[in-house]
């Protein structure tokens, strides 16, 4: 079918596929091949794998584990009018941060994109506004509104007010994997035009 | 530790939090406010006379209210703002037998606000963002599409709407239907062949300006106000050329008199309203220019007096600290000329408003008793619980009365003009301010009432809330909101937080009231057949007897109601009802937007006393129209 190809080509990508589409069984997070020079992917469709892939970009790691980065969070959320539109976390103008619902990606480095790029339905484009460390101490706190500490610290109606720190785990569950023994394996290499 | 022993952990956690003691993540309404917190209508209610029912009938004039021709083609149904049919076919006997006749799925799940349009047989909704019209041919069975018109606003606009992305409907004129877009276009339709003829750029996104009001259309041209208080939007009142769609003028509501077209023709009754460059002098410096003052409600007309008149909204932000001074000309009554744009009077009900209390509600005009003999008067049921009854000619307050919970103030001072604040109820930074009555979204918001000239009694759907309220320091980034306060509302005393209120406003007092469990977020339309109908924020269609308030007919539609319900003849000859289901607004925000109810503050503090709706009904979007069986 894709016999115009070359054939080196095909090769390659078959050996690279062949590196990371072994796991049906036992889906571990490996490192993207195609997520290069700070690209962040949001969809969990991989095309030519038959499991979605989690990236680990190195920029996030600082931020796991980070109380200072949390609290600082929470000030730049206020200070940003963060709050304006998500209040203190359950949304409002724009959407909820508190579920675990997320339109665009809840690993940090997705939370940090959306942030630099802004979103097409009404999410403002912070990049070069605000600074990288300061967005991406925020993407913590804006992902650290949905955890189960955070959320147990709530007392009363007003929800994030003690952030616990992100865990480095919850970017380390692996994506979506077929179950076993279904049809479509999606082996076939499609480019653009 | 190994990567699989943590995971294990991390999906144990959640379940060993729910079941410890005191986890926080069930919702409770908040309690009541009690009853002995607020004031009576004996205590507070002003006039300058007491009621002399028997000096003559309250009634629109002929001109304001021209004799029903069984359509309903702008959304006041008429200028005076009566939202009243003069049809008989349902009555307040029959109308228990009222059935559905057709539905037809608008395709938008948000907060539906408008009215539906009839004309000619035709009949116009305009929905919720993406702001789709819709034209139904109302002469063939199952009233299929005429036409739809798709006008595409920006995506973008989503993300600087305070309030869900609502619109409060068009209007059909002269082969035109007219209409808003949320990113800032006011749109005329040619209604023959549903396309465009023409579209005016009027609100830029960038600044967090919006469009959600209903323009208003009047001798050859179309007004149109902005949205936009909460981002820190200067607000302002444009008129169109209807033909055209040319600007012809732009009147603001803050900053020098040239902007804000205050002249020679400017005679405001009362003494603070009089001045030079107010609309600057009552702010900090510069202040006038991020001040809000939007004009986001209702715009009526008198074709006698030839007078436009509207209401200005809350002044920004609303940490009331930032911005000393009384904030002229925000939350007050502008009288203006339709030609010019000139400014004749003005009145503001909420000097330097600390809580909230736009003044864009509906205004009626009315021939109405006082004092002895009749007077032009433009009442006006304001965000602040009271019942203005002004003299549309000058713009003196005769009489002003609550109909919902009120602390925030102890009565308007009739010499004066002026609102007489509580200093217990007043916020300021620094300051936790509790049980402040009536709520940030007022005794009642935006949803217009209607006025009967058989029973001589306005329908006013309302709200039973109150508010605790916390000031912090804001600071202004362009196109972002600009608030600064912390609110949680709850229920006001007795705990229902919705009323309907029969309000006789020359003996200033209700007639009856029916409570609800949730604040009413619909209009109200009611017939000479004596019916009132109105719908609730868990989907209840009701009607209710004009006189006595009693229970008639209930219908339960896919989602809660909190448009406008009208009543027109169809082409049968047969009297119809038409109302939109589709909950949202700024109340029904948990369900539209979706909100987290665990968030009490979030929907600006809508969320703490509406939690409990997501129970009650999802999010949906349908015209309804009904009918007695034929």
């Amino acid at each position: 079918m894709y016999s115009r190809y070359p054939t080196e080509l095909c090769l390659a990508v078959l050996l690279a596929l062949s590196g990371c589409g072994r796991s049906h069984q036992e889906p571990a997070p490996t490192v993207s091949p195609t997520a290069g020079d700070g690209a962040v992917i949001t969809s969990a469709l991989d095309p030519g794998l038959d499991h979605s892939v989690s990236t680990l970009d190195p920029r996030a790691a600082p931020y796991y584990d980070n109380v200072v980065a949390v609290t600082d969070g929470k000030r730049l959320f206020g200070q940003f009018n963060c709050s304006g539109c998500h209040s203190n976390g359950g949304g409002g103008m724009a959407p909820d941060l508190m579920d675990d619902e997320w339109i665009y990606g809840s690993r940090l480095e997705q939370i940090h994109q959306t942030l630099v790029e802004g979103r097409p339905n009404g999410m403002p484009a912070w990049g070069g506004k605000i600074s990288d460390d300061q967005l991406w101490e925020i993407s913590t706190y804006v992902r650290s509104m949905s955890l189960p500490a955070t959320l147990a610290a709530q007392t009363g109606s007003t929800p994030s007010q003690s952030p616990a720190p992100v865990p480095r785990e919850v970017d380390q569950t692996p994506g979506w994997t077929a179950p076993p023994q279904t049809t479509n394996d999606y082996t076939t290499t499609i480019t653009g035009p | 530790m190994s990567v699989q022993i943590m995971r294990r952990i991390l999906r144990c956690v959640p379940l060993v939090v729910l079941l410890l003691p005191g986890a926080a993540l069930a919702q409770t309404m908040p309690a009541a406010v009690p009853a002995d917190e607020v004031f009576t209508r004996e205590q507070i209610g002003r006039a300058l006379s007491p009621p002399t029912p028997a000096a003559g009938h309250t009634a629109p004039s002929a001109a304001n209210a021209p004799p029903d021709d069984g359509q309903w083609t702008m959304p006041s149904k008429n200028y005076a703002s009566t939202r009243f049919s003069s049809l008989t076919e349902i009555t307040a006997q029959n109308v228990a037998q009222l059935v559905p006749l057709f539905s037809f799925s608008l395709a938008v799940n948000k907060g539906q606000e408008a009215a539906p349009i009839v004309a000619d047989n035709v009949m116009y909704v305009v929905t919720a963002y993406p702001n789709i019209v819709y034209a139904l041919d109302l002469t063939r069975p199952g009233a299929p599409m005429k036409w739809r018109f798709a006008p595409k606003p920006l995506p973008a606009s989503q993300g600087v709407a305070c309030c869900d992305v609502v619109n409060r409907g068009g209007t059909v004129d002269r082969g035109k239907f007219i209409f808003n877009t949320l990113d800032g276009q006011t749109i005329a339709v040619d209604i023959r062949t549903g396309k465009a003829l023409w579209r005016t750029r009027l609100g830029n996104i960038n600044i967090g300006e919006t469009l959600t009001m209903a323009p208003l259309v009047a001798e050859g041209r179309v007004f149109v106000g902005d949205s936009g208080g909460e981002l820190g939007v200067r607000g302002w009142l444009v008129a169109l050329d209807e033909d055209s769609g040319k600007l012809l003028w732009r009147a603001y509501n803050t900053g020098p008199d040239a902007d804000v077209k205050i002249g020679p023709d400017f005679h405001p009754f009362y003494l603070s309203d009089k001045g030079t460059n107010l609309g600057v002098t009552t702010w900090p410096a510069d202040a006038w220019r991020i001040g809000g003052g939007t004009v986001w409600g209702w715009v009526t007309y008198d074709p006698e007096l030839k007078t436009v008149y509207y209401g200005s909204g809350n002044p920004g932000p609303w940490n009331a600290d930032q911005r000393p001074g009384d904030n002229k000309w925000t939350t007050g009554i502008f009288a203006r000329d339709p030609a010019t744009g000139a400014a004749r009077w003005y009145y503001q009900m909420n000097p330097h408003d600390e809580h909230d209390y736009d003044g864009v509600n509906e205004q009626l005009l009315l021939d109405m008793p006082f004092g002895g003999s009749m007077h032009k008067v433009l009442i006006h049921i304001d965000r602040n619980g009271y019942v203005y009854v002004i003299d549309r000619t000058n713009g003196q307050v005769l009489s002003a009365d609550p109909y919902g919970p009120v602390n925030s103030s102890k009565g308007v001072d009739l010499q004066t003009g002026r609102l007489i604040v509580n200093p217990d109820k007043e916020t300021k930074v620094g300051r936790e301010v509790h049980d402040i009555c009536p709520t940030a979204s007022g005794a009642k918001d935006w949803n217009p009432s209607s006025f009967s000239p058989d029973t001589g009694l306005l329908y006013i759907p309302h709200e039973n809330m109150c508010m605790d309220w916390t000031d912090m320091k804001v600071s202004y980034i362009v196109g972002t909101p600009y608030v600064g306060a912390d609110v949680h509302m709850k229920p006001g005393p007795g705990g229902n937080r919705g009323v309907l209120s029969a309000w006789d406003p020359v003996n200033r007092r209700p007639a009856w009231e029916v409570r609800e469990n949730f604040p009413i977020w619909s209009g109200t339309v009611v017939t000479a057949g004596s019916v009132v109908f109105y719908g609730t924020m868990d989907g209840w269609f009701k009607a209710v007897d004009a006189k006595s308030g009693r229970d008639l007919w209930k219908y339960k539609v896919d989602s809660g109601i909190i448009s406008q319900p009208v009543s027109y003849r169809g082409p049968d000859g047969h009297q119809y009802i038409a109302v939109l289901s589709g909950v949202g607004g700024w109340s029904g925000a948990v369900v539209s937007g979706p909100v987290d109810p665990r968030d009490g503050s979030a929907a600006l503090g809508m969320v703490n006393v509406m939690s409990d709706l997501p129970k009650y009904t999802t999010a949906g979007g349908t015209l309804y129209v009904f009918a007695l069986p034929h």
